[in-house]
């Protein structure tokens, strides 16, 4: 099945000359990952990719018979840039099966802590991660054509972010030699404090408990909190338009450049903030109050809304076996044959998933992944989705303008746009942005609406706050309730990690542990064919793509390919493994892996 | 490259020094991430030469490398051939067991042309171990083997001393150099790096380490010792329900038997940290850690009965500290408009 758009010309395979062109690992991302690439020189585009990453630590398998109280502290450390999202989303598992509600300033707190995370998080990526492939100095190794015209063009938001032209902004990304590089790097320093105060340490928190926060909440967390909120608030009016007017840029310099990283729109949001006025973390009201949250779940087929009920998103979750190092678990026990409403729980759901390794050789031709592929059975069609979290901000920002939903008087959704309203802050006036649902999902709009969304979290932020302080000036202080662990329980947990959709899944049984999966963003993004044949969101995001780079194979820093596969924010702790495409017989330029261990 | 030599700073006995980091560990990434918060120094006062009398420093370090792939390996084929002297290793992640199973890998980094199979990270280790200037294990996992190690796991993980052995020394006669935390606090990580490039330069004395192979200056004292809520314990006084300012001891905190310095130094800035800021101590930075410490949220055994003592003394000091407050609370009475000064002075000129 064919899951990139028509308007990528599909030409006559069986008369390409493939070279072969591997990056492992690939750098400036979290993890181990490999990618493994047959490029054609020829007609300038990638036509296969695989994928791998190298780690195996087997959580699932270390979480059975602990105290599901400690659930949170441990799934924190699967991720070293997002476990607090990690946490958090278990936190919010744990009090569906412990039946406890947090105290509402509990809930503030988490999600001031959320909010600064991304705020951090997509702030290091965005512009001392990713930025590095828009700098000067890489620019300039692999398409010198476009230095020279960023040297001439001048940057229409000059005004707002003081560079004069689009190669000022390159330079100032150069690696801690650039101005906005370094500055980027302080400021992440500062959300890292934010975030300290809600939640304790970055990036394992101290403070999240199931029931609520141990942080102590008084005027001065909030005001520490406050002060350097207003200095993001005032960073993000340079930092949208800086982005615009690169973005935009590349789209004018490199005609065609909208083809990079493109493909069907197929986007999973799952939701992030909850209201403590409308959440009770029943199952029951789960797609209620996920419709509440100040990120809206919601999954987008085709530019369209499927669904924004975190019900209909938990059923249809299936997790497959691709070309893994993993048996099969049909002969095991099923732990939840039916959900809280009386639905029909699928043998492939996460709380029916027993993982069982079988480490062996990779082989590209057969096993050659730790991870499984995550998929989303859309009741309509019949079709078992391949979505993408597009690295999370884009999938965020569509579910949210599209559901229309939000309402904050600093952030609004309209169902076609999202608006961010920000302050005045103590050098610029008031500012509004508008995200507008862009014509691609591809990798300048994943790498734009991050931006974007980094200005939506300092939104959010500022009400957030505002709640806060207002339960504490009414004198509830309280941030935790008690709670007991039932004997028998299951729950779920749905937050948005930075880089996208995230869910954790408890069976308890006799107080313990019986079964624990979490399916966070990268395995969405990264994964392999699955047994259908459906091959995941790197593959058609990065097959097919343009080259547009100058560099032929002798020198070929593979940019375009990198800056696809860092839009995506892959993040390998998660597990990353990815094959696509046939073997073919191919000119071996760099390393002879496939050669030696692939199919011929 | 050469720095022009100073006539106010002494040129360091090395001119380069190159960190080979490898995160490709059971690990998450967490201490690289958390290196990037640290400020005293931060990573780029070091790289760009900000300290004075340090050799110029080549980090390499997979999340934050301009290189890719190839360009990236280059650097480990050429420490491995001797061609990247001197160099630092940083290890982040638990060192799997390769030896328990048939085939197959549990932590790579980077193919093997010949074989077209990836190159485990124990493999790493060996090849660059006896040609390192010193090794530095940087938070829990790769220093003791942390979350990945814990009971049941299928991986047989462990730390860098376990796999190299305790004893183990550098080519410069280095032991392990082990900064824990979970993830590793990040002005403890840079600090330790500091003083290594202080050695290196010829400029400190061998680094201090305990028996856990722990800087002395950093994991000198207890959670408990550096608490500012140790003062409730001393006074009995214990919180019952999270989010109290009180001492955590009855609801899960490890502090009175966990080194670190966290709750001295805070996280970042001083801000944050653990039970100073309402998270119980889980002892993340501890050889014993997690399992010794689960399930994270009962009252540690051992506090039942000093809690208990402290408890009678605590309430008695408490009672007797609230009388004196309630007195050092009011002003002394000399304190008035009144038309007599009954401060003891006796005036006599007015």
């Amino acid at each position: 099945m064919a899951t990139y758009p028509e308007t990528i010309p599909e030409t006559d395979k069986s008369k390409r000359k493939l070279v072969e062109m591997n990056w492992d690992p690939i750098t400036r991302i979290v993890g181990s990952l490999g990618i493994f690439t047959k490029i054609d020189f020829a007609n300038r585009e990638v036509a296969e990719c695989y994928s791998t990453s190298s780690i195996f630590r087997g959580y699932s398998i270390f979480m059975k018979g602990k105290d599901p109280r400690d659930a949170h502290f441990i799934t924190s450390r699967i991720c070293g840039i997002c476990g607090d999202n990690h946490a958090t989303c278990a936190v919010y598992a744990q009090n569906m099966a412990f039946g406890v509600k947090p105290p509402p300033l509990a809930e503030w707190i988490i999600n001031l802590g959320e909010a600064a995370e991304y705020m951090f998080d997509h702030n290091i990526f965005q512009d001392n991660l990713v930025g590095v492939d828009f700098c000067e100095q890489m620019v300039k190794e692999t398409n010198p054509g476009v230095w020279a015209k960023a040297q001439s063009t001048k940057c229409p938001n000059s005004d707002k972010h003081g560079y004069s032209t689009i190669a000022d902004i390159m330079t100032a990304l150069n690696p801690f030699t650039g101005g906005f590089y370094r500055e980027t790097l302080a400021m992440s320093r500062m959300t890292r404090e934010m975030f300290c105060l809600m939640e304790g340490r970055h990036v394992h928190p101290s403070t999240l408990y199931p029931g609520g926060v141990g942080t102590v909440a008084t005027i001065q967390l909030f005001t520490d909190y406050l002060v350097r909120l207003m200095k993001y608030v005032e960073f993000m009016k340079k930092v949208v338009p800086l982005h615009d007017d690169l973005f935009d840029f590349f789209y004018e310099a490199i005609p065609g450049y909208e083809k990079v990283g493109l493909r069907r729109t197929l986007l999973a949001c799952w939701g992030s903030y909850n209201d403590p006025d409308s959440c009770d973390y029943t199952y029951k009201n789960m797609a209620e109050w996920g419709r509440k949250m100040f990120v809206t779940p919601g999954i987008v087929v085709d530019g369209k809304l499927v669904t924004n009920s975190l019900v209909d998103i938990n059923l249809n979750i299936r997790i497959l076996l691709g070309s893994s190092y993993y048996d099969d678990w049909q002969t095991a026990e099923t732990f939840v044959a039916r959900d809280p409403l009386g639905n029909p729980v699928d043998k492939n759901h996460p709380w029916n998933q027993t993982t069982i390794p079988r480490p062996q050789k990779r082989n590209f031709g057969g096993n050659y992944t730790w991870v499984m592929s995550p998929r989303w059975y859309d009741q309509r069609t019949g079709d078992h989705l391949a979505l993408d979290t597009g690295g999370g901000p884009i999938a965020r920002l569509w579910s949210t303008a599209l559901s229309g939903l939000v309402d904050i008087g600093y952030v609004k959704a309209t169902g076609h746009s999202v608006k961010i309203n920000l302050p005045k802050t103590a050098l610029k006036p008031e500012v509004e942005f508008e995200w507008k649902i862009p014509q691609w999902s591809n990798t300048l709009e994943r790498d734009r609406a991050r931006t974007y969304f980094q200005a939506y979290a300092a939104a959010t932020a500022l009400h957030f706050v505002e709640k806060a302080l207002a339960e504490l000036n009414a004198g509830r202080t309280s941030t935790w309730t008690d709670f007991k662990v039932p004997e028998e329980a299951i729950g779920c947990g749905f937050h948005e990690a930075v880089r996208g959709v995230l869910s954790h899944h408890v069976v308890i049984r006799e107080g313990k542990i019986a079964n624990y999966h979490p399916y966070p963003p990268t395995p969405w993004n990264a994964n392999p064919r699955d047994i259908y044949g459906t091959p995941g969101p790197y593959e058609d995001a990065v097959q097919n793509t343009p080259i547009f780079e100058d560099n032929g194979p002798e020198n070929f820093k593979g940019i375009d390919i990198m800056r696809t596969v860092r839009s995506f924010d892959p993040c390998l702790p998660c597990g990353v493994h990815m094959y696509v495409g046939d073997g073919k017989t191919i000119e071996v330029k760099h390393s002879p892996m496939f050669g030696a261990a692939g199919p011929e | 490259m050469a720095e022009k030599v100073s006539s106010i700073t002494k040129a360091p006995a090395v001119s380069d020094v190159h960190i080979l980091w490898i995160t490709a560990g059971l690990s998450c990434d967490g201490d690289s991430v958390s290196v990037t918060a640290a400020e005293q120094p931060s990573i780029e006062d070091v790289l760009l030469g900000a300290i004075p009398g340090l050799p110029k420093v080549h980090l390499h370090n997979p999340v934050l490398a301009y290189e890719n792939g190839d360009e990236f390996m280059k650097f480990f084929y050429e420490a491995e051939k001797g061609l990247l002297e001197p160099f630092v290793l940083v290890v982040e992640g638990s060192i799997p067991n390769e030896s328990i199973k048939k085939e197959g890998y549990w932590a790579a980094m980077g193919t093997n042309p010949d074989t077209g199979q990836p190159i485990t990270t124990c493999e790493w280790i060996d090849r660059l171990a006896p040609k390192a200037l010193a090794i530095i294990g940087a938070g829990t996992c790769a220093t003791y083997g942390g979350i990945h190690a814990m009971a049941g796991n299928p991986t047989g993980a462990m730390g860098l001393a376990d796999y190299l052995g305790w004893d183990w020394r550098s080519k410069a006669g280095l032991p392990i150099v082990n900064v824990p935390g979970c993830p590793v606090q990040p002005d403890n990580f840079m600090e330790t790096v500091l003083y290594l490039l202080y050695q290196v330069a010829g400029l400190a004395p061998m680094i201090p380490l305990d028996k856990q192979l722990r800087p002395t200056w950093l994991f000198g004292k207890t959670v408990h010792e550096g608490c500012d809520r140790g003062s409730y314990y001393e006074q009995g006084d214990f919180a019952t329900h999270y989010g109290s300012s009180k001492c955590l001891v009855k609801l899960g905190c490890w502090g009175p038997v966990v080194d670190c310095n966290v709750t001295k130094r805070g996280w970042m800035r001083g801000i944050g940290g653990c039970p100073n800021v309402g998270g119980i101590c889980i002892g993340c930075t501890m050889p014993g850690f997690p399992d010794k410490f689960m399930p994270f949220m009962d009252e540690p055994p051992g506090a039942k009965l000093s809690s208990n003592i402290i408890g009678t003394y605590g309430r008695f000091i408490r009672t007797m500290r609230s009388i004196t407050n309630t007195t050092v609370n009011k002003e002394p009475k000399w304190r008035h408009r009144g038309r007599a000064l009954t401060t003891g002075y006796q005036p006599t000129s007015y």
